[in-house]
């Protein structure tokens, strides 16, 4: 996909994050809109990684560390063919397997995630396999700004430089903002490129809803032969609706007819732009 | 001379080199079979190991939950894993990633707790594991075992790298006496009779099953009491058809284990009987809730009657 068709699939997606979040009256809806484009550059641009051949051993791997924004991967893999979209009328429903965070029950799902602090481990893990095994596979894993406190994170990034894993890439998703409050007031990770260069990282920052530069950057990979690379995505919670951008609620905010009606309008209006 | 564990033991090794032999086997002739330590290389006897077969073998450091959740990585991309940790850590400051990246995604890894129960004895609580099958046992998708001898052990180290779900193995570093020359059939979930008698029957587990075996020739000797006594070495899923049969026969019932009495072998076994109106007069012999006691294990287990005499006295006090 061009960077302007990549761009257009992001309004899409985010309409649908809405749409399924809005029906399940459940959802994480601000770190799916802050994570979106980062999940349509990989799926539709960077990985290689398709529906018909998710058993190959050489496929990349996207493990969602961050597993309860669970929307924006639903409907990144529902457009990618892993499973029909009307499956998602079920979410959150009773005995559905699309539950509020990542699980193997779900075609194209890696791993079942959602406690914090486990996709990176996961990740280096897959990462070795692939040396190991001479694949040429990559691993991608998205981390969530808040979950960085969590201490198994930097053990698993003093693995992945320990054994020099240039084949995993780690995108933070730097929206800057948790359930409490600003990650800054919460508990800070700043300044988070320091800290991992110091644990033997790669570090680059990125627009994170900005499609060409996360294109780039991941062209760019790995960023140093035998490092372990970090995107650090500046991105805005509740990214392309103008009410829920960096307003806390929306952590978990799910909308009501009309706030789901205006923010539809307003993605309309967003998409017609393209035409 | 009386028999002791010791003396009966002279000729067979711990649990914890049988590990690490039959690990050896299995590398020698299977890339996938890969070894996951915390620092822990030294104490799991893998040294030699990891010199034959450098490349199998993944330090993480002293970080467990990495140990772990790197352990369910490779174990995805279809390697054959035995992550290898004394199990105080593993099972405790693991838990959640035993719960989520191994057991729950399904990721089949084989959990090994090394110098389980009180093993480590004066080291103190902070090195003794008394609460892993309480809480492992509450975690779907998990096999629970603790092979009582070098037989048991090696046959479960085999069994577990072919296994495509999740198991956790402990023992502990105490030579171990071989308990029967004749049983020689191993399959998780099926206990192990290791001697027939015909008034009562103790159950044991792991490294309380030698004593059990000491305590049914002590009955036998010095009381006329005949006991069978039985190797429940996979505490999840429990043998519950040999369990139905052992308490259909409605004799008493004792158990014994290197775990809190809270959770673990007896608790599992009561529940069964209780659900299945079996009502034979039953004693639970473990850890029980208190500071426990400092010593050797050995020392340990006197205390708590985890030991010929103590078992044999509970078997008595249970009546014929």
């Amino acid at each position: 996909m061009s960077e302007k068709e990549l761009a257009l699939k992001s309004v899409e997606y985010r309409k649908k994050i809405l749409k399924y979040i809005y029906q399940a009256k459940a959802g994480h809806t601000g770190g799916s809109l802050s994570c979106i484009d980062i999940l349509n550059v990989l799926y539709n641009y960077t990985m290689h990684v398709d529906a018909s051949h998710f058993d190959s051993p050489d496929r990349d791997r996207y493990i969602q560390s961050k597993g309860h924004t669970v929307e924006a991967l639903y409907v990144v893999l529902a457009s990618r063919g892993f499973f029909p979209e009307s499956d998602l009328e079920t979410l959150c429903k009773y005995q559905s397997h699309y539950i509020g965070h990542p699980t193997r029950k779900v075609h194209g799902v890696e791993q079942n995630t959602g406690a914090l602090g486990h996709g990176l481990s996961l990740s280096v893990g897959a990462a070795i396999a692939a040396k190991l095994d001479k694949r040429d596979y990559r691993v991608f894993t998205v981390l969530g700004d808040g979950e960085l406190p969590e201490g198994s994170n930097w053990e698993a990034a003093l693995s992945a430089s320990h054994y020099k894993l240039d084949n995993l890439c780690a995108i933070l998703d730097k929206n800057t903002l948790q359930i409490t409050g600003p990650t800054s007031a919460v508990c800070n990770t700043d300044p988070v490129d320091d800290k991992f260069e110091a644990f033997g990282w790669a570090v680059r920052h990125v627009d994170g809803h900005d499609i060409g530069e996360l294109m780039a950057a991941f062209d760019a990979l790995p960023f140093e032969k035998d490092k372990p690379s970090l995107i650090i995505a500046h991105t805005v919670k509740g990214k392309g609706v103008s009410y829920m951008e960096n307003q806390l609620k929306w952590h978990h905010g799910v909308p009501d007819k009309q706030q789901y009606a205006a923010a539809i309008q307003e993605l309309d209006l967003l998409e017609e732009t393209f035409s | 001379m009386d028999a002791t564990i010791e003396n009966i033991a002279v000729s067979q090794r711990a649990n914890l080199e049988v590990f690490s032999g039959t690990l050896q086997q299995l590398a020698q002739t299977d890339r996938d079979i890969i070894v996951v330590t915390s620092d822990s290389r030294g104490s799991g006897k893998l040294v030699p190991f990891g010199q034959k077969f450098p490349e199998q073998i993944i330090e993480v450091g002293i970080a467990e939950q990495n140990l772990v959740g790197v352990s369910a990585g490779l174990a995805s991309a279809g390697k054959k894993v035995f992550a290898v940790s004394p199990a105080c850590f593993l099972t405790a400051r693991a838990l959640e990633q035993i719960k989520n990246d191994v057991a729950y995604s399904n990721n089949p890894v084989k959990l090994i707790g090394i110098s389980a129960g009180v093993s480590y004895g004066a080291l103190g609580s902070t090195h003794h594991s008394l609460h892993d099958f309480a809480v492992l046992r509450t975690i779907n998708n998990l096999i629970v075992v603790a092979p009582a001898d070098n037989f048991e052990t090696e046959q479960a180290i085999l069994l577990a790298a072919e296994t495509d779900i999740p198991v956790y193995i402990r023992f502990g570093k105490k030579q171990m006496p071989l308990l029967s020359e004749d049983e020689k059939t191993f399959e998780f979930g099926k206990g192990r009779i290791v001697r027939q008698g015909s008034d009562l029957t103790i159950i044991g587990t792991g490294e309380a099953v030698a004593p059990a075996l000491l305590a049914a020739e002590k009955l036998g000797l010095e009381h006329n009491i005949s006991a069978t006594v039985v190797s429940m070495h996979t505490i999840k899923p429990l043998d519950y058809d040999l369990l139905r049969k052992i308490a259909a026969t409605g004799r008493p019932i004792v158990t014994v284990e290197e775990h809190s009495v809270y959770g673990g072998l007896g608790e599992a076994c009561a529940s069964f009987l209780i659900q299945n109106n079996f009502c034979n007069r039953f004693k639970i012999i473990g850890i029980p809730d208190e500071y426990t006691v400092t010593g050797s294990q050995t020392e340990i287990f006197n205390h708590y009657g985890i030991s010929e005499e103590g078992i044999a006295a509970a078997a008595l006090g249970l009546g014929k």
